[in-house]
This record gives C-alpha cells, sequence and structure tokens, in this order.
C-alpha cells in the first residue's frame, strides 16, 4: 500500500485538496503535490506498462528521470499524452489516463510478450526485418502494431497558445537548487545580469530533503534568505517552472517555461520558450541517482531511495509501510532516517559494500536499524506490487540466504552528476573513479564566439555530491553535513547473476533493456556503444537513458572486459526533456503561422470572391467567383472579357526595383542579358536576368526613368531576391561603382488596365494622353490620372492594348475603384492570375518558375533576341559559353497542339524511343505549361522539347497513365494574334 | 489624397500593451555619402542634423534615422513627403545620390505602455533593456523586418513594409495579449 | 546559433538576422577564363575543418554584406570585417594567428 501520511509534507497544502481522475476514477490530492504523488497518496502504485513486454509499472522516481509514469492527460482539445507525472504538478479536475495497455492496465493482453521475453532479445526488430520476411508481414507487425506505441497522439486541434521570447544576461544559471543560488548569488553581487532558471515550482533543490546546515543555517531557511536576497537585486532575473532544455553554440539557451500548466484555462499562454543569449552559462543541474540491476527491480514499489524519502518528505506520502533499503553507498542511508521519522518500517538496509562505516551508517546502527553489510538483492518477489526481497550475498551468484518481507524497495546505485547542459556543445567528460561517476572536465569545457569556456558546471553537476562540497565548489557559503563513506561501483546484483537472474534485471524501463540484452550485444560484436544504444535501445526513450546510461555502459564494458572510460558515454543531445511542439512552434499558427503579403486592394478582392493562388507570401487572386460558377467558368469568363472589352488586374505584387547614378547603365548591362544603358529615357525594355551559372532567374520590364535612373520590374515572388542579388554584386563585386538602389515593390499600387477599351477608359478617368501616338508601345509617361499622381506604362503581357498604371500604394483602393465605377458602361471587370497565365500563353510568353526551372538558359526559350551581342559581359555569359550550354541538343521551348484538341497534363514528358538503364522509357521533352484556351477553344501549351525549333509539325507521344498515351504535335508557341495586330492599335 | 489610407487605418488593441498603427506617416529614403554637405544642408531645411550609427535625430515634425552606412529614413507629415522630396533631391542634385518617396510602402506602428517592451521581447531578437533612447534598431519581428525604436517614454514606434501590416499587428496583439506579460507585477 | 557582429552598424547579430553566403574572396571568372578556371570559380569551394572565410549578409538589419572569419570546428569567430576587400585584412590575420598559432595562412 503507498497512502497519505496524517502529518508533514513540506510541499503541499492539506486545506486545498484538489480531486483528479485516474482512468475514470476520482481521486484526491493537494495543492503542491504532482501527479505522482496524488496517485501514490491515492494508493496508485501501478501508473503503466512497459514498450516491449508490457509489464506492469509503477512509479519509480520523483523527477525528471522518470521512466515510467507517462500519463494522458486531459481531454479534447487539451489532451496530451506521455505526460510526466512526477513533474506535472495536479490541479483541480485533471484528468489522467494511464497508457500502453490493452484492453485496460490491470488485465493486459501484452503481457504475453513477457511469457515470450526470452524471444525479443536485443536487435529483435532488426533481426524480424531481416528474415523471414512473411513472418514480419503477417505474424510480428500485426501483434506489435497493436501493443506498441507510446500514448495516444491528439486528435483535436490543441486548444492553448504558446509564445516565445527572446532574453539576454551576463550569467545564466540553470538550476535553482543551492548550488545554482549560490553562483548565482556570487555573480549577482559581482554586478553580472544574472538568470537563474528553475524547473520544479519550488527553489533549493533536494538539499530541503537531504538536510544540513548552511552559513549556519538549516538549509531551508538559507535557501529562503537566499532566494530573496536574488529577489531584491534588479539585475537579477529568478524564473521557475522553467527548465533549461538546450545550451547551443555561441551561449544560446533555449528555456522552456511551464506557464500555465498547473492552472489550465486561465488565459495564459501554456508554454513559452525562451532563446537566451547568455555570456556564461552555469551548469547547476544536480544528479540523478542510479537504479540497481537486480531480477524485478521493476516490479511496481521498487523506487529510488531518493525518491521514496522526497514523497515521504515533501508530500507527505508513504510509498510502502515497510521497506527494504538496497545500496552502494551511505547516501540511501537518509531513506532510512526520513521512513523511521514518519513512524514507517525499514526492514533491513541491504548494503552491497563488504563493510559500511560512514557516519550515516553508524546512525542507521545506533537507530537500530537492521544493517546487512555485503549482501545484494537476488529478486524481487511479486508482480504487479512488491510482496518481499530474497537475500544473496554480493559476491556471490543469487543463492537465497534469506526471505524479507516488504512492500517497497528503495534502491540507490550512487549518483550520476546531470552533465547534459555540459556535453550539448562538446564539453568532454571524465570518469571519476571514487565517486563512480562520469563529470565534466574542466579542462576540455565547450566554447563560445570568442574561443572561451561557454559552460561552467557547480555543484552536484560538477561531481560534488555532499553538502559541503557542493557549496564550495559553487563559491558559497560553508555548509556541514555528516561525513560520507566510500561508494562501490555495483553495477548488477549480485555480481555473479546467472542467466534467469539476468533476464529480468532491467536497465532501461520505459524500453524494456534489460543487463541479459547488453551482454547479448556485446557477444554479438556490438563494441561501441552508440552501436549498442541502437541495437538494444538502451536509453532511447522519452527519458532519455537518465537513469539506465550509465549502468548499460558499465554493464557493456564489462562484458567487453574494458574500463567504463574507456567505453564513453553515447552523446547527449537537447532537449533535456520533451518539449512541447506548441512551445518550438510558438506565435506560428493560424493566421500568424507566416506572414502573408496584402495588396492595397486584397480586401476587395476577398469581397468579390477572390479564389486565392500564393505567390511567394502574396495571395493573389486566381479568379473571382461569381454564384454559380465553377473555377473554370469564372477564369474562361474573365479572359473572354478581357480581349473583347476590358480587364482590370491588380498587378501591384510585381517588384519595383529603383537603381540610380552614374554607373547605373552599366550595372544593368551586366545584370541583364540584354543593353539597358542604351534605352532611352521615356522608353521600357523587356529583360532577362541570369544568374553566374547562366540559368534564367528573373524577367521583367525595365524602364528608363531619367538620365541616370532605371526601374526594374521584376516578377512578384522576386523582388527581394532580385533587390539582393543586385545589393550583392553592387557591395561584393563593383563597390567602386556608383549605384544606388532601393527596392519600392510596396510603395506603388500597380494596375494592368488590358483589352480593347483600355484606352477608352484611361481618358474617361482623364488628365493624361494616352494615345497611340503620344503614349506608344513600350514607352510610358508620368502625369496626373483621374486625379491621381501616376505613372503609366503601356506594356502588355497579354498582348492587348494594354497599360499598366502604378500610384501611390495608399491611393491604390481609391484608384481601383475609379475605374470599376468610369468603366461601367465599357465592360470592365476584373480578371485573376490564372486568366493572366492562360493568355500569356496564348501568346507565347514564358513564365519564370514555368518554362524555367533554374537550369534553363535564355536560348533554350527562343529569347537569343533578348541577349545582346555587343557586350563584353554580363552574368551568367561565361557560363552560357560552356559546352554544354551551347549545345544544339538541348531541350528547346516550342508549342504543343494535342490532335484531339484536349488539354495536356501539367508536365507530362514526351516520350523517346527505348528504355535507359533504370528500365524507364526514355524521354525527348516535358510540358512547362498547359491550359485550356477559351479564345481559341482548345488546348494550348508550352514545353521543352530536345531540338523541339527544329522538329515544328512533328508528333510526340505523351504517356499520361498506365496505358494512355496523348499526341501533340510541335507548333509554333504563340497561338494567337501572331503578327500581334491587337496590341497596336 | 484625401483617398490616401493607411495599410490598417489606424487599427489599435489594447493588451497589457496598447498596440496601434499610426496612420499615414511621410518616409523618404535617402541614400549617398552620410558625410555629404549637402545633405546635411538638405537636412537642416528640416530642422534635422546627420543622425549617427544606429540613432535617431528629431525634430518638430521630422525625423532622421540612421539605417545603414549610407542609407537615411526622413520621416515627415505625410502631405509634406513630395514636397520634401523634391527638396531633398534638389540639394542633393550634385551629389550621388538617391531619394525616394516611400511613404506608401510602409506602415508604422506604436507600442505604448509601461510593459511595451514585454511584447516585442516574444518577437525580436533584441536586448531591450540595452536598447539606448535615441537608438534605432533594424531586426526581425517573428518572420519580418522590422525597425524599431523608443520614442516616447514608455511607447515603442516600430516600421515595417505595407504589405506585411496585417501580419504584424496579428503578431503584436498575440503577445499583448492580457495576462501574457513576461513579468507580472 | 551563431552571432556575428556586423561590421557596417556594429550590431551583434544572431544567425535568424543574418542570411549566409557561402565563401568568401572568390575571384570571379568572366568571359575568356579558361574552362578550368571557370569551373574554379562556379562550383570549387574549400570546406576546411578550420578557418574559414565567409559571407554573410544582414539582412534583417542594414542589408550589408560583410565578410566573417571562423573555425568551423569549434564556431570560433577571429572576425568581421567589410566586403569591399579582394583578400583577408592584415588585421584578421593576425586575429587568427594569434588564436590559431598553426595555422598555415590564407592561400
Amino acid at each position: 500500500m503507498s497512502t497519505r501520511l496524517s502529518r508533514g509534507g513540506r510541499l503541499i497544502d492539506r486545506s486545498k485538496p484538489m480531486n483528479f481522475t485516474f482512468n475514470g476514477k476520482r481521486l484526491r490530492g493537494f495543492a503542491g503535490d504532482t501527479l505522482a504523488s496524488a496517485l501514490l497518496g491515492a494508493d496508485q502504485m501501478l501508473v503503466g506498462r512497459s514498450f516491449k513486454y508490457h509489464r506492469p509499472r509503477g512509479i519509480v522516481a520523483s523527477g525528471v528521470e522518470e521512466p515510467n509514469a507517462l500519463l494522458g492527460l486531459g481531454r479534447g482539445a487539451r489532451f496530451e499524452p506521455d505526460q510526466r507525472a512526477t513533474t506535472t504538478e495536479l490541479f483541480e479536475g485533471a484528468d489522467t489516463a494511464s497508457q500502453n495497455h490493452w484492453p485496460s492496465l490491470d488485465f493486459d493482453v501484452g503481457v504475453v510478450n513477457n511469457w515470450a521475453y526470452r524471444f525479443l532479445p536485443a536487435g529483435f526488430y532488426y533481426k524480424t526485418f531481416m528474415f523471414p520476411r512473411v513472418a514480419w508481414k503477417h505474424l510480428f507487425e500485426p501483434v506489435i502494431r497493436r501493443s506498441a506505441g507510446l500514448g495516444r497522439a491528439p486528435v483535436d486541434r490543441d486548444g492553448d497558445r504558446y509564445e516565445q521570447a527572446y532574453a539576454f544576461c551576463d550569467v545564466l544559471v540553470a538550476g535553482g537548487g543551492v548550488a545554482g543560488l549560490a553562483a548565482a548569488l556570487q555573480a549577482a553581487r559581482a554586478g553580472k545580469r544574472v538568470m537563474v532558471l528553475e524547473q520544479t515550482p519550488h527553489w533549493g533543490g533536494r538539499a530541503p530533503v537531504d538536510g544540513g546546515t548552511i552559513d549556519g543555517k538549516p538549509v531551508a531557511d538559507w535557501i529562503k534568505s537566499a532566494v530573496q536576497d536574488l529577489e531584491r537585486m534588479s539585475n537579477v532575473t529568478l524564473r521557475n517552472r522553467c527548465m533549461v532544455a538546450g545550451v547551443h553554440d555561441h551561449g544560446h539557451v533555449i528555456g522552456y517555461e511551464r506557464v500555465a500548466d498547473h492552472t489550465p484555462g486561465d488565459g495564459r499562454p501554456r508554454h513559452r520558450l525562451w532563446r537566451i543569449r547568455a555570456g556564461e552559462i552555469i551548469s547547476a543541474t544536480g544528479a540523478i541517482e542510479r537504479p540497481l540491476a537486480f531480477a524485478g527491480n521493476d516490479v511496481p514499489g521498487v523506487m529510488l531511495a531518493s525518491a521514496v524519502r522526497d514523497y515521504v518528505v515533501n508530500f507527505a506520502v508513504s510509498p510502502g509501510d515497510r521497506t527494504v533499503i538496497v545500496t552502494n553507498n551511505d547516501d540511501a542511508y537518509r531513506t532510512a532516517f526520513a521512513l523511521i521519522d514518519a513512524g514507517l518500517i525499514v526492514a533491513a538496509i541491504v548494503d552491497a559494500r563488504p563493510s559500511a562505516t560512514g557516519d550515516l551508517v553508524q546512525k542507521a546502527r545506533a537507530r537500530g536499524i537492521r544493517v546487512l553489510e555485503g549482501r545484494g538483492i537476488a529478486k524481487v518477489k511479486g508482480t504487479k506490487r512488491v510482496t518481499g526481497v530474497q537475500i544473496c550475498a554480493q559476491a556471490g551468484e543469487g543463492a537465497a540466504l534469506e526471505d524479507i518481507a516488504c512492500d517497497c524497495v528503495a534502491m540507490s546505485g550512487g549518483w550520476s552528476p546531470v552533465v547534459h547542459l555540459w556535453s550539448h556543445c562538446g564539453g568532454k567528460l571524465i570518469w571519476d573513479e571514487a565517486r563512480a561517476c562520469f563529470r565534466p572536465d574542466a579542462t576540455r569545457p565547450p566554447t563560445g564566439d570568442q574561443g572561451q569556456p561557454m559552460v561552467r558546471a557547480v555543484g552536484a553537476a560538477n561531481g560534488a555530491l555532499t553538502l559541503p562540497e557542493v557549496l564550495a565548489d559553487a563559491g558559497g557559503p560553508a555548509a556541514d553535513a555528516p561525513a560520507e563513506g566510500p561508494i562501490a561501483a555495483v553495477w548488477v546484483m549480485p555480481q555473479g547473476a546467472p542467466d534467469a537472474l539476468r533476464f529480468k534485471a532491467f536497465l532501461d524501463y520505459q524500453n524494456d533493456v534489460k543487463v541479459s540484452d547488453v551482454q547479448l550485444a556485446a557477444r554479438e560484436g556490438y563494441t561501441s556503444v552508440e552501436h549498442t544504444k541502437r541495437y538494444t535501445t538502451l536509453g532511447m526513450a522519452t527519458d532519455q537513458g537518465k537513469l539506465s546510461n550509465i549502468n548499460g555502459l558499465a554493464v557493456l564494458s564489462d562484458a567487453l572486459g574494458q574500463p567504463i572510460p574507456a567505453t564513453g558515454t553515447t552523446t547527449f543531445r537537447p532537449p533535456y526533456e520533451p518539449i512541447s511542439f506548441g512551445a518550438i512552434a510558438g506565435e506560428a499558427r493560424g493566421e500568424i503561422f507566416q506572414p502573408l503579403r496584402r495588396t492595397p486592394m486584397h480586401d476587395w478582392h476577398a469581397s468579390q470572391g477572390a479564389h486565392w493562388e500564393p505567390v511567394g507570401l502574396w495571395r493573389r487572386p486566381y479568379c473571382y467567383l461569381r454564384t454559380g460558377e465553377g473555377l473554370q467558368d469564372a477564369v474562361r469568363r474573365e479572359i473572354r472579357n478581357t480581349r473583347n472589352a476590358v480587364g482590370l488586374l491588380d498587378a501591384s505584387t510585381l517588384g519595383k526595383i529603383l537603381v540610380k547614378g552614374p554607373d547605373a547603365g552599366r550595372f544593368l548591362d551586366m545584370m541583364y542579358t540584354n543593353m539597358m544603358s542604351t534605352l532611352p529615357v521615356g522608353k521600357c525594355r523587356y529583360g532577362l536576368m541570369c544568374n553566374e551559372n547562366g540559368f534564367l532567374m528573373d524577367d521583367g520590364v525595365v524602364v528608363r526613368l531619367s538620365e541616370d535612373s532605371w526601374l526594374c520590374h521584376t516578377t512578384s515572388g522576386g523582388a527581394d531576391r532580385i533587390h539582393a542579388h543586385m545589393e550583392d554584386w553592387l557591395q561584393c563585386e563593383w563597390w567602386d561603382w556608383k549605384v544606388y538602389t532601393a527596392n519600392l515593390t510596396e510603395q506603388f499600387a500597380q494596375v494592368a488596365v488590358v483589352g480593347p477599351n483600355a484606352r477608352k477608359l484611361l481618358e474617361k478617368l482623364g488628365g493624361m494622353d494616352v494615345s497611340k501616338e503620344a503614349l506608344p508601345f513600350m514607352t510610358w509617361a508620368e502625369g496626373t490620372l483621374g486625379g491621381v499622381r501616376a505613372r503609366v506604362f503601356r506594356i502588355s503581357f497579354s498582348g492587348e492594348l494594354s497599360y499598366e498604371i502604378a500610384v501611390p500604394a495608399s491611393e491604390g483602393m481609391a484608384f481601383w475603384t475609379r475605374f470599376l465605377e468610369a468603366g461601367a458602361d465599357l465592360g470592365v471587370m476584373p480578371y485573376g492570375t490564372e486568366a493572366l497565365h492562360v493568355m500569356r500563353a496564348e501568346k507565347g510568353f514564358i513564365m519564370i518558375g514555368d518554362e524555367t526551372d533554374g537550369t534553363v538558359i535564355p536560348q533554350d526559350l527562343g529569347l537569343g533576341w533578348a541577349i545582346s551581342k555587343k557586350k563584353a559581359d554580363y552574368i551568367g555569359k561565361r557560363a552560357q559559353e560552356r559546352s554544354h550550354m551551347a549545345s544544339p541538343d538541348r531541350w528547346q521551348l516550342v508549342g504543343l497542339e494535342t490532335l484531339d484538341g484536349s488539354v495536356l497534363p501539367d508536365g507530362v514528358h514526351a516520350a523517346a524511343p527505348g528504355h535507359n538503364a533504370n528500365g524507364q522509357r526514355n524521354v525527348q521533352g516535358r510540358v512547362t505549361s498547359t491550359y485550356f484556351s477559351p479564345t481559341l477553344n482548345k488546348g494550348i501549351a508550352m514545353g521543352l522539347v530536345h531540338r523541339g525549333p527544329a522538329r515544328m509539325g512533328e508528333v510526340l507521344d505523351f504517356p499520361v497513365g498506365a496505358d494512355k498515351v496523348v499526341q501533340a504535335r510541335i507548333v509554333d508557341p504563340v497561338f494567337y494574334d501572331k503578327e500581334g495586330e491587337k496590341g497596336n492599335v | 489624397m484625401s483617398d490616401a489610407v493607411s495599410a490598417l487605418a489606424g487599427r489599435s488593441f489594447q493588451g497589457f500593451a496598447r498596440v496601434a498603427e499610426a496612420g499615414l506617416q511621410g518616409m523618404i529614403t535617402i541614400r549617398c555619402d552620410l558625410a555629404s554637405k549637402a545633405l546635411a544642408k538638405g537636412l537642416k531645411g528640416l530642422g534635422l542634423s546627420v543622425p549617427a550609427q544606429r540613432r535617431i535625430v528629431t525634430a518638430d515634425a521630422a525625423a532622421a534615422l540612421w539605417m545603414s552606412p549610407d542609407e537615411l529614413l526622413v520621416l515627415v507629415p505625410y502631405a509634406d513627403a513630395v514636397a520634401t522630396v523634391a527638396a531633398l533631391e534638389k540639394a542633393l542634385a550634385k551629389d550621388h545620390a538617391l531619394v525616394a518617396d516611400v511613404s506608401d510602402a510602409r506602415a508604422l506602428f506604436r507600442i505604448s505602455g509601461a510593459k511595451a517592451d514585454q511584447a516585442l521581447m516574444k518577437l525580436c531578437p533584441v536586448d531591450f533593456p540595452s536598447l539606448a533612447p535615441g537608438e534605432v534598431r533594424r531586426t526581425r519581428a517573428a518572420q519580418v523586418a522590422a525597425a524599431l525604436w523608443q520614442s516616447g517614454e514608455n511607447e515603442i514606434s516600430l516600421i515595417c513594409f505595407r504589405s506585411v501590416a496585417g501580419y504584424v499587428m496579428g503578431i503584436l496583439e498575440h503577445s499583448a495579449r492580457p495576462g501574457s506579460e513576461l513579468f507580472p507585477g | 546559433m551563431l552571432t556575428l557582429t556586423c561590421p557596417y552598424c556594429g550590431v551583434k547579430a544572431e544567425e535568424t538576422e543574418l542570411a549566409p553566403g557561402g565563401e568568401a574572396h572568390l575571384k570571379r571568372s568572366g568571359p575568356g577564363s579558361s574552362d578550368e578556371e571557370f569551373e574554379s570559380y562556379l562550383f570549387a569551394r574549400k570546406n576546411p575543418k578550420g578557418v574559414h572565410f565567409e559571407r554573410w549578409r544582414h539582412s534583417y538589419g542594414c542589408g550589408k554584406w560583410f565578410l566573417a572569419a571562423r573555425c568551423t570546428a569549434t564556431l570560433e569567430v577571429f572576425g568581421t570585417y567589410p566586403a569591399q576587400t579582394p583578400a583577408p585584412t592584415p588585421d584578421i590575420l593576425a586575429a587568427i594567428k594569434a588564436k590559431r598559432p598553426e595555422w598555415e595562412g590564407y592561400e
């Protein structure tokens, strides 16, 4: 039985009872409880089933190292699996459930695996993947799938909010135990900006449970005054419920704050991820007690000795009436005193050391506790709960000397410093033979941006395992505690445990890895600890081996016959403990998942039924849906109207980069394949931009604004990239050229007015002469149109009479409205990007990203006319001279017309005779753009075809499915108005 | 001019800090040699001088912000922007310089209240306690570029691109939600 | 996540405010260069374990490109300097030599 004691409990508030449920059962705890202490207080020791064998498992620990007590917590939008009961604070109404069992916790069918555990050894998965394959598919997989998995994924959208925050400090102290507080005080008194992060809700770590004095005061008193001192200092930030999850490059620390886990639904963000930049990181993360490996050490009721006394002292919870303590060190004796002080029974202290003589041992004997020296536990009795232990000689092979009845076993295999934060960025460890632990090697610390040591470990995290050592190491005041005798390095109990015992001596509880598994791995040739880890899954569960790693590698070292440091450790990686996806995502969810770029007319488009197309981060109307219309209907209506009357396009997203200076012309001659320096003021020219690899990267109309300034239009998605590209060359290559650029993309709302009635519409607005004579094709003018300052460009991407008008963005919506009002009787109608695409394809105009994919050069697209032959150089010119680029064997742009008038699927390949080395059909081209043209009433397409332009009239096969082939003829890519008469008016 | 509207038409939100889009603001980009005498003279006409690295210089209705070693951002009333561009162009006519009206390309936000900095600490990798008065910081607000400075005792001003004004309002509202103060009390 | 100090605006920026631009001090080969020269310019990169010269742009800040000398193994930064130089400056070379006496030098 575990139960709540009638008195005591330093962390609970008995005046505030809290109701909660476990697997539907109504239970009660107190404010200040963890879920684990509340469950134990309600006699719920059995909390789950193990991953592989589905063995009954109880609570083992009292902190982050807990491997078993992972629960599903909450309901619906607040359900979350795998919540660690030992680190989750109890709150009123908490709804908890055990995991990993079927059909019920008490009766689990998966325990059949338990009977068969001899057949599920190390590397089971690898072995069954290999052979026989049929057994995997029909035998193992169905069974394993049914019983495997850790918790259940939430179904509902997360109902909580999350956020991130940035912070900066000189010294970040990870851990608010006595070492952390002492180190923080020292740094703060030196005037440093200090942050102290503590993962639990309490300050002082485990020192108040373990006792002693600091600066002549009981530890609890010293902690209280230290915290008060720190709180009073303006250069100190204290944060509890905030775990340091990781230490990263250049002092970057991730803090994980559980803001409202204990007050769900109070409106605050649930978790907050702190992104902290620290000058120095002090790792005061303490140590974790190790289990001992003996048969049945996973039976519910077997717990860490420190956890047993934590539950008694902190929460007034008795894990059992009658406890056997098994240890290889003095520290576990403290558990005996805590139990006896609480009125409970210590049946015996089983000490594996041949002789134990420390102060604490003497005190135990003086208090009449039975101490057995040189003894171990041969096996634990009981299945769902400990009923007793069988005692043996530690030096022997497990012959039973006596049985001791008990309902709790408190074990201690010594302490492992928490070296995670030290190790995340490459800090090295040394094996401390006397303390039987790995601890930070101060001569090989992780280093920061100046090569300086970046992390300093203090206290137990540095291997200082007694209170006086801890305070001395952390630069704190003197402390006093009983002197402790040396630990004995005991890993397996008894030392000569035979197979039958080793098969049930667990190292990794969560993943069911036993001593026998690690030994088998060693026999099978796994000599590297990293390989053994993956082969056996030791330390790969959500606790990341906090309990199991050192024991596991000690067993491996023994099996390999080498000292522990020769085996080494596995790599410590962030996060220290699992953190929520919500915290990682922060604010980036829903509407603000990513920046959405809106034009000044965005809301109007939305009100008119815009079906959106993402273009970069912009949203552009694909088409405007009217009642009863499908997408195709709308697109066709918009095209017909534009070709026959007048259409309006919101072209504000087009990039607009101003390039100015005495060397601007020369610079643009390098940027573009064409000659831009010779463009007369007042004129526009279509330009192509390649990268240094020669590939086409952007296109657009370049406008000569004045003697020394040009306006370069880019594609909608390309403005920032092209601006950065220009600045790169200006700053890094031709920094002596006098050129300035400015990205003016968002300064202007741009409206394309397109169609036979375009000029009439502009004339109705009035204010500028837009006649054929005053404003011929590929020219521009500045003035006031409809009362708004405007630049009018006579350019066309559709073949129609067309103007693009730029006005200040703030007036964009008003300007747009003016066209709609003035154009009502001219048939004005907005059109979207799909109509734009179809109309440009009808004219054979290429689109960056359709006809180009980063491997296409302008010459492939029949754009040789836009490449200046006169220029000695431009970006990409040298690359285009490479043999493969200049080869006539490239795939080149052609039009494609299906023989049956149908629309070719996008991206399909043209088949060529024969097969390649992989048995695939050879290909000789592919479709880059394909549409139904309402103007021509048939499917039209563009594609890149091997030597395409030389093969006009040829018919190609396009396999479009398993047995279906569409045939299409190679034609001129200009499908409509080849003479260009429509725009020439 | 009467038809001009700012990106969010002055939308505001009251959380633990107040967030408001500040409406139309004249903004002018100048790129030139910042040591140019013509520049100093041009700015003098607005009551301004050339700001030092990362500083802002303010006058009654105008301000000049240092944006990069060869770039300033000048703030004037929206209605004065066109004329000011012309005046600055004239002043810098003999220099190699670029002057451009960017009033309509940007949005300006004011985040105000005693805890205004806490809303921004959630979005920008900036050490706010060490941001000096009069210092301009160009940085990142969540996923977009921003420039910010302390424009009053309890006020921070933030400029971003116009197209992402809605996004910036969204992240500021999220960050300033009541009850989510980083340092309650 | 790295921090680098932008030599133009003096801000110690974190990596999320910066954009990487690959190896620094490449010499452009244009028309007239041999295939070997051009291949080297376009494709051959040093990728050392140790001292490396890199291009970074303060893209969320002042927008300027700058150069950084950095150890790719330890992430130690020896210094940052303006991009307007065809080779590492004497100051930077001295700073590296002081920290890495065994370094073979820039070629």
